[in-house]
């Protein structure tokens, strides 16, 4: 036997049912499509990345500090000669006249003709520099249409009015979401100080950006630089660090999204592994005349895994082929998430590397069932055995699942570097899968078992198909579930998120007011008991230094801050607040109390303190000595203080109050928001139904580019399904014609097959809904520190559209033998 | 006369549902090169298996079978792949075409199978020019690139003869080869199949319930409960 003979008998073999190696073909397109089209964004943004790292900057360094950049700093040698641009940031309220209406926004002060690289994109395009001159501000698009305002009105920030120049369109390094949340106003630098905005307290981020002079060799520069820079607890960034950590940061997303992809091809796979078990099984009478004729089983096998891999290839090549014109798309869908702007490159590394993956791993999973090829005996063609041979746990056998298993490991570890998660990863699929084959086989045997007899005919009928030769169950139920799994899990973290923000708004108030100076929290009080406004909550906030931890200096890094914290003072727990450990400090009354302080366990866990611990605090340069006396569990909300001190020790201090107020309205909220601003500047509003508007769009953002990726594997799902559902129908035809033949109504054959694959559907969707919960209930606890709470209508649409779309696709199937005569089906299909 | 086949005292037995099912027992007898002979018996008698052991599609449980001087239970099952390769026929009472291949290259496959030492004959014709010969002689030169479904039932029985001597073997067995048939479309297979064996002097072993066509043999076993009952050769 030559070994061309094999390429032809496997070209010969597969002519007539090449329809249906299409079918096989297609359950891994999309997968491979998916795979090329993240690795291709990934290797196109890296390109994009070194190519605008400079315009990301938009300076050759940037020095960052929370309580501005030391003179000493700016005085340096290195910085003689070079242009030098200043900004100062923080949060603060602007009142919009024209709509008197105002928000919370991220107020940014510039100086000097910053962006060095890149441009401010403004409308009109002049105020990008104009602004800095005069009076006058930069308002991010957004917040203008939101307010209603236009170019030439103007804005109230602090005491002073300025004149709006025109409208922010976009920032170097910034994308559109984070413009979006943080809404920013540009206005002259010189304004922040006279507007009286820069108190004690206030949160100031300085950043001042430098251009050297051109042909500054910048790594040589910073080589003396940077540690200089470093020794004065300076942050600074370069366009070589910008570049590694996008990089880093793009690394994770396109990781992320590959990972996405492979599920899509693992699906995929399973879908290949259970057309290439029906093929295999139509092909042993075949097999064994061959072998009657003298094929050595080696070259049996041989045919028929030439024939996969060919298909594999070609699968693989449509794959990449889609992939690449997929890959268009993503830079759309990215446009507003990405500080870059990413751009449609063919990259051939990516198209290798699908292709070779996808043909590889379609490959490893269809060798199972391929392996049976070899044990096919000749004695099939006196007498025709209905199931393949029993697949014997011989040697290969074991190399193929544990070839499976190290190949999903090894690329989720590429793609995570993390063994143990890459571990996690693969074990979890194989949990899944292992669960849902192992939940089908039960249905099996205790259909089988419990068998209704008394039952009518149809729900017989429609049961045993679940157990009988050449059933479904096994494969639909693993490929269904996954897929339910996948696409469930998604659903729920979505719905996480945005419930989390939306009970935090209906508990805790769906209004705070930051900065309530001690002075105007009486007036505060009035104004809302005059608007009809109720006030839920109100927490004192004092500013403080960690100076020592169990007798141990904490070091003053200065710039950084590390060490400054926010504390609060009570003698009650607040409602969101549990007590973990210890007992709650008693109030103190003289100086030679003990001052027991309680941490919360997040708190206590990154300072490495126990109860019992001492900690000393510097509070606006007062030491106080205090003794961790207990740990407290806090839900997240806006008024979490992490440490609580007893009364009696801060009243005094330098501090400030976070007040929530609970609103019927979105007018009433404007009306109160307004009032606050206008009679107290100083206090900043959070209108939290706002920021539940913000999360949902950005959510809405990032969930389209999830589901987009998401919707590979429900579509391969679907062509898995209906690919099985299809290749069944080859073999599910003739009984389905003797059934009519025999006198079935159309009405019959429909409720039977109804039956059945409402059956398979259902105990799928069970199964992968019970699957998606737990994985969504341990990233709630471990990844998002939530509770998960079940939605129970994404339950049920996910169960009825899981079951439906089973049952439609199980009666697409059989639409031919319930349309046509039998006899004609029976010369068409033989 | 050379003995092609020596079955000695066979037996085969099967274990179904934790019970031991003796098919057959203690059969032996011996082929002549060249001679024809029909295994005859009832439903059960086990005349197909006692052919699946006898072409080597099967081991026996116990005793040995000889085909052309070779003892079958030596060989494994690619050993005895070759061996049914080089000296085997078969004929089947279901055809056992491969339905994606057409006539002609069902027939080309014995002898492709060979591999390129075979693939001419002395003549120095091809594979594909050895196997259109052959569809000539069976009637068929008009059906060459048809496929199995597109054919009659006794078409596909004739390119089933036309397969079963291309390999020019030595034995050809053949089980129920007018199973399928009707009594006008049988007749003509049958004066086929012993018309191409006489001209290649192949011993032909039948497998039949089909009296008429176990006559036309020189031999006859007749099999009962697993057992040889009558052994009758014509003089």
């Amino acid at each position: 036997m030559r070994p061309w003979w094999l390429f032809v008998m496997a070209w010969r073999d597969s002519r007539r049912n090449r329809g249906r190696l299409f079918l096989f073909i297609s359950s891994v397109v999309l997968g491979i499509a998916a795979l090329v089209s993240t690795l291709s964004f990934g290797y196109n943004l890296r390109e994009d990345v070194d190519d605008q790292a400079k315009e990301l900057v938009g300076a050759d360094l940037v020095l960052r500090g929370r309580h501005g950049i030391r003179d000493s700093v700016q005085a340096m040698k290195a910085f003689a000669g070079a242009r030098r641009s200043e900004q100062k940031s923080m949060a603060s309220m602007v009142f919009f006249p024209r709509s008197q209406s105002s928000r919370l926004v991220q107020l940014i002060g510039l100086s000097g003709d910053y962006p060095y690289y890149g441009t401010i994109e403004t409308k009109p395009a002049s105020a990008a520099m104009e602004f800095r001159r005069k009076p006058e501000a930069l308002v991010d698009q957004t917040l203008m249409l939101e307010f209603g305002v236009r170019v030439g009105d103007s804005i109230r920030v602090g005491t002073i009015d300025l004149v709006i120049a025109g409208a922010l369109i976009k920032m170097p390094g910034r994308n559109q979401v984070s413009l979006t949340v943080s809404a920013p106003v540009y206005i002259p630098l010189r304004y922040i100080d006279s507007a009286g905005l820069e108190r004690k307290g206030s949160q100031i981020e300085s950043e001042v950006y430098y251009q050297f002079k051109p042909g500054t060799d910048m790594s040589k520069l910073m080589d003396t630089l940077g540690p200089d820079l470093d020794s004065e607890h300076v942050r600074y960034e370069t366009v070589e660090i910008r570049k590694e950590r996008m990089t880093r940061a793009f690394k994770d997303l396109s990781q992320f999204l590959t990972l996405i992809s492979f599920i899509a091809l693992l699906l995929g796979c399973i879908g290949v592994a259970s057309s290439v078990n029906i093929y295999i099984r139509e092909k042993i009478a075949g097999v064994a005349v061959l072998r009657c004729l003298g094929l050595k089983s080696r070259g049996a096998f041989l045919i028929y895994l030439i024939q996969v891999l060919a298909i594999g290839m070609v699968g693989s090549l449509l794959g990449a082929g889609l992939g690449v014109a997929v890959q268009q798309v993503l830079p759309m869908l990215f446009k507003d998430i990405l500080p870059v702007e990413a751009h449609f490159r063919l990259s051939w590394p990516a198209i290798g590397e699908g292709i070779g993956i996808g043909t590889a791993i379609a490959l490893l999973f269809a060798l199972p069932p391929l392996l049976a090829v070899r044990k096919i005996s000749p004695l099939n063609t006196l007498r025709l055995a209905v199931e393949p041979p029993a697949a014997d746990w011989d040697g290969w056998k074991a190399t193929v699942y544990t070839t499976v298993f190290v190949f999903i490991t090894l690329f989720s570890y590429a793609q995570m570097e993390k063994l143990g998660k890459a571990l996690v990863f693969t074990l979890s699929i194989l949990g899944a899968f292992l669960l849902l084959a192992g939940a089908a086989k039960l249905l099996m045997a205790a259909v089988r078992r419990f068998f209704p007899g008394r039952w009518n005919y149809l729900w017989r009928q429609g049961f045993a198909n679940l157990y009988r030769p050449n059933n479904q169950t096994l494969i639909l139920v693993v490929t269904i579930g996954l897929g339910t799994t996948f696409i469930g899990t998604l659903f729920f973290i979505q719905q996480l998120l945005l419930d989390r923000v939306n009970i935090l708004a209906s508990t805790d108030g769906n209004m705070v007011l930051y900065d309530v100076q001690p002075t105007q929290i009486a007036g505060v009080r009035r104004l809302a008991s005059e608007m009809k406004v109720q006030l839920v909550d109100d927490v004192p906030v004092v500013a403080v230094r960690v100076a020592s931890v169990k007798g141990i200096a904490r070091d003053d890094d200065g710039a950084r801050g590390r060490n400054d914290t926010r504390v609060t003072y009570s003698d009650t727990l607040r409602p969101a607040e549990k007590l973990v450990a210890g007992k709650l400090g008693p109030p103190v009354h003289s100086p030679r109390d003990v001052i027991h302080v309680s941490y919360d366990d997040d708190a206590a866990m990154s300072s490495g303190v126990q109860i019992g611990d001492q900690v000393v605090f510097d509070v606006q340069g007062v030491e106080i000595t205090t003794v961790v006396g207990s740990i407290r569990h806090l839900e997240r909300s806006p008024l979490r203080q992490g440490i609580l001190f007893p009364s009696g020790v801060l009243e005094s201090a330098p501090q400030f109050h976070i007040v929530t107020a609970m609103l019927r309205s979105p007018e009433a909220s404007a009306r109160f928001q307004r009032s606050v601003v206008q009679q107290f500047p100083g206090i900043l509003v959070v209108d939290l139904a706002l920021v539940v508007n913000v999360l949902q769009d950005i959510l809405g953002k990032i969930g389209a580019v999830i589901r987009f990726m998401a919707g590979f594997s429900m579509l391969t799902g679907l062509i898995v399904l209906i690919a099985s559902v299809l290749i069944s129908k080859f073999q599910r035809i003739q009984e389905s014609v003797l059934l009519r033949t025999l006198g079935a109504s159309r009405r019959q054959v429909l409720v039977i097959t109804m039956l059945e694959y409402f059956f398979i559907g259902a105990l799928a969707a069970v199964i992968g809904i019970g699957l998606s919960m737990t994985f969504s209930m341990v990233l709630a606890k471990f990844i998002f520190e939530a509770v998960f709470v079940p939605n129970w209508w994404v339950v049920g649409g996910l169960f009825a559209g899981v079951s439906l779309l089973t049952v439609l696709i199980g009666l697409y199937n059989v639409r031919g033998v319930l349309n046509r005569p039998p006899l004609e089906i029976l010369r068409r299909e033989g | 006369m050379e003995t092609i086949l020596k079955v000695s005292n066979i037996s085969k037995t099967y274990r179904a549902a934790g019970r031991v099912l003796t098919v057959l027992e203690h059969i032996s007898f011996s082929v002549e090169t060249g001679s024809t002979m029909a295994i005859v018996g009832p439903s059960g008698s086990g005349k197909t298996t006692l052919l699946g052991l006898c072409a080597g599609l099967d081991r026996c449980s116990d005793g040995s079978v000889q085909l052309n001087g070779i003892v079958l239970e030596s060989l494994d099952e690619d050993e005895r792949a070759v061996m049914r390769n080089r000296y085997v026929g078969f004929i089947f009472q279901n055809f056992q075409l491969l339905p994606t291949l057409t006539a002609l290259e069902n027939v080309m496959v014995p002898m492709e199978l060979r591999g390129p030492a075979f693939a001419k004959d002395s003549a120095g014709k091809g594979v594909r020019e050895m196997a259109k010969a052959l569809m000539g002689k069976v009637g068929l030169e008009d059906r060459l690139h048809h496929y199995p479904a597109q054919l009659s039932g006794g078409e596909q029985q004739r390119v089933s003869l036309a397969r079963a001597f291309a390999g020019q073997p030595r034995i050809l067995f053949a089980d129920e080869p007018t199973g399928n048939l009707d009594a006008e479309t049988s007749e003509k297979i049958v004066q086929l199949l012993f018309e191409l064996n006489r001209e290649a002097g192949t011993t032909l072993i039948i497998v039949t319930h089909n009296l008429e066509l176990a006559a036309a043999t020189q031999r006859i076993i007749r099999l009962a409960g697993g057992r040889i009952v009558d052994d009758h050769e014509k003089k």
